[in-house]
């Protein structure tokens, strides 16, 4: 029988919260760069212009069918040789991760704004709203609320996701993980603290997230 | 065209793809006139209507409003007149009412004049709870609009139209989509906006109702005006066939 020992993990919690931290940076650098990407590409995709569409739909076919591994490791080391300039594993992580949300926001906003009835967008013109008056004061409220719970669970997937970064060494929660393991040779409860750690963080979030949702279905 | 015009139609053509829906369309309406479209569906009152304000653009032909074209753009250069200003004097009801689910009742119907009339939310709520006044439903203004019923939805329709403070307003079968005991509470409000003075233009199948209100029906066939006149004319003594067919189908 293995005899848990969580002692010389609690010696190292430093370095978990470091890894808690860097963890957290990191999701939330990478959504909101994402939010941006996203609502550029989504309405890249709803523009009159097919070159504008032409382009965010390659961008996000070629984020959402590689694995964000393999686009991790693409941008810190094959990239910089293209371009001939060194990319930092900062700038490399947080990018990567940023342009692959990204790409699910754009699809996530889009069928939002898709859903809402057409109806909406021409009752908005008959009071005389312009095209950027409907979409912000009336189709967009509407579209937030039904795309909630998919972007919520997109942002949830985003802080696991950063666990991809350890294979370029940044220092978030899982890297951190595995330096204490080797520190302390206590794999099993090292692991387990990671995992409790990933899980008190998202946890929260979650709820929080269920609270609002609530609050905006007083309308229906 | 007279100088009493409030929209001037002239030779309107829409087509979607290869069917065309309108086929040349003249048309005037004198301020304070009560227009009534009837006609078979798809013969493009519905379509006409829409045009009336842009949400279709015709595919040829013109849209005068007070004696200015009409453009598709929202802003044109004058003296054409662009689909914002023309929104701002010509409102229009749907059959589906269009209600803004996320706003209250008073949202609603504020949300034209607080963003594009820019006034403030004071004079734009005083003027709002007058025409919940109007409509009935004062009591109503805190609510969502889908805890109302149909005939309260399209009431507030209305007086989210009236807040704009339009000179036309335009009716597209804003009764078709109601239970059939709810239409009255409707017609009443039209019926007073009628013997107010209102100009509108109004796509309906209450035939009884349009003779009742309109000072002008017109029955249109095959994206064409077929026949027009008063509606003792065209409701009480129809002198064509088609246009007698068509109405027996509605008086049984």
């Amino acid at each position: 029988m293995y005899h848990w020992d969580f002692y010389m993990i609690f010696q190292s919690f430093d370095l978990f919260l470091t890894g808690v931290w860097v963890t957290f940076i990191y999701t939330l650098g990478s959504i909101v760069i994402g939010i941006v990407v996203g609502l550029a590409a989504c309405f890249a995709r709803l523009s009159r212009f097919w070159w504008l569409r032409l382009l965010a739909r390659s961008y996000q076919e070629l984020f959402r069918c590689t694995p964000l591994l393999v686009q991790i490791l693409w941008a810190y080391y094959a990239l910089p040789m293209i371009l001939g300039v060194t990319i930092s594993n900062t700038m490399a992580g947080l990018l990567t991760l940023a342009l692959y949300v990204g790409s699910f926001y754009a699809e996530i906003f889009r069928g939002g704004i898709l859903a809402v009835d057409r109806g909406q967008r021409e009752a908005a013109a008959s009071i005389g709203m312009s095209s950027s008056q409907a979409m912000f004061y009336i189709i967009m409220p509407q579209a937030i609320k039904s795309m909630l719970p998919s972007f919520i669970n997109q942002s949830v997937i985003q802080l696991k996701n950063t666990s991809l970064l350890y294979a370029i060494s940044i220092a978030e929660l899982t890297y951190m993980t595995s330096v204490v393991t080797s520190e302390t040779y206590r794999p099993l409860e090292a692991y387990s603290m990671a995992a409790i750690l990933y899980f008190a963080m998202l946890f929260p979030l979650t709820q929080i997230a269920d609270h609002f949702e609530r609050r905006m279905r007083r309308s229906d | 065209m007279t100088k009493n015009s409030a929209i001037s139609v002239r030779g309107l053509r829409k087509a979607f793809g290869n069917l065309e829906v309108l086929k040349g369309i003249d048309l005037e309406l004198a301020h304070g006139e009560v227009l009534g479209l009837i006609g078979p569906s798809g013969s493009g009152k519905s379509t006409l209507i829409r045009c009336l304000n842009m949400l279709e653009v015709p595919t040829a032909g013109t849209v005068l409003v007070q004696g200015r074209t009409v453009s598709p753009k929202f802003k044109a250069p004058a003296p054409a007149m662009g689909t914002g200003e023309l929104r701002r004097k010509v409102g229009m009801i749907f059959q589906h009412f269009n209600l803004f689910p996320h706003l209250t009742v008073m949202d609603n119907i504020i949300s034209g004049p607080v963003r594009v009339l820019r006034e403030t939310r004071s004079e734009a709520e005083s003027h709002a709870r007058d025409l919940l006044e109007q409509v009935g439903l004062v009591d109503k203004a805190n609510a969502y609009p889908a805890h109302l019923s149909g005939g309260q939805k399209q009431r507030v329709a209305i007086a989210r139209s009236l807040a704009m403070r339009p000179e036309v307003l335009l009716l597209d079968e804003v009764t078709s989509a109601l239970d059939p005991e709810l239409v009255g509470e409707v017609l009443e409000v039209i019926r007073r906006l009628a013997a107010n003075g209102m100009t509108m233009v109004l796509v309906t199948h209450e035939m009884g109702f349009a003779a009742d209100i309109a000072s002008r029906v017109i029955f249109m066939e095959d994206g064409q005006i077929a026949e027009e006149g008063t509606p003792e004319q065209i409701l009480r003594n129809p002198t064509s066939d088609r246009l007698r067919g068509f109405l027996s189908r509605f008086h049984g």
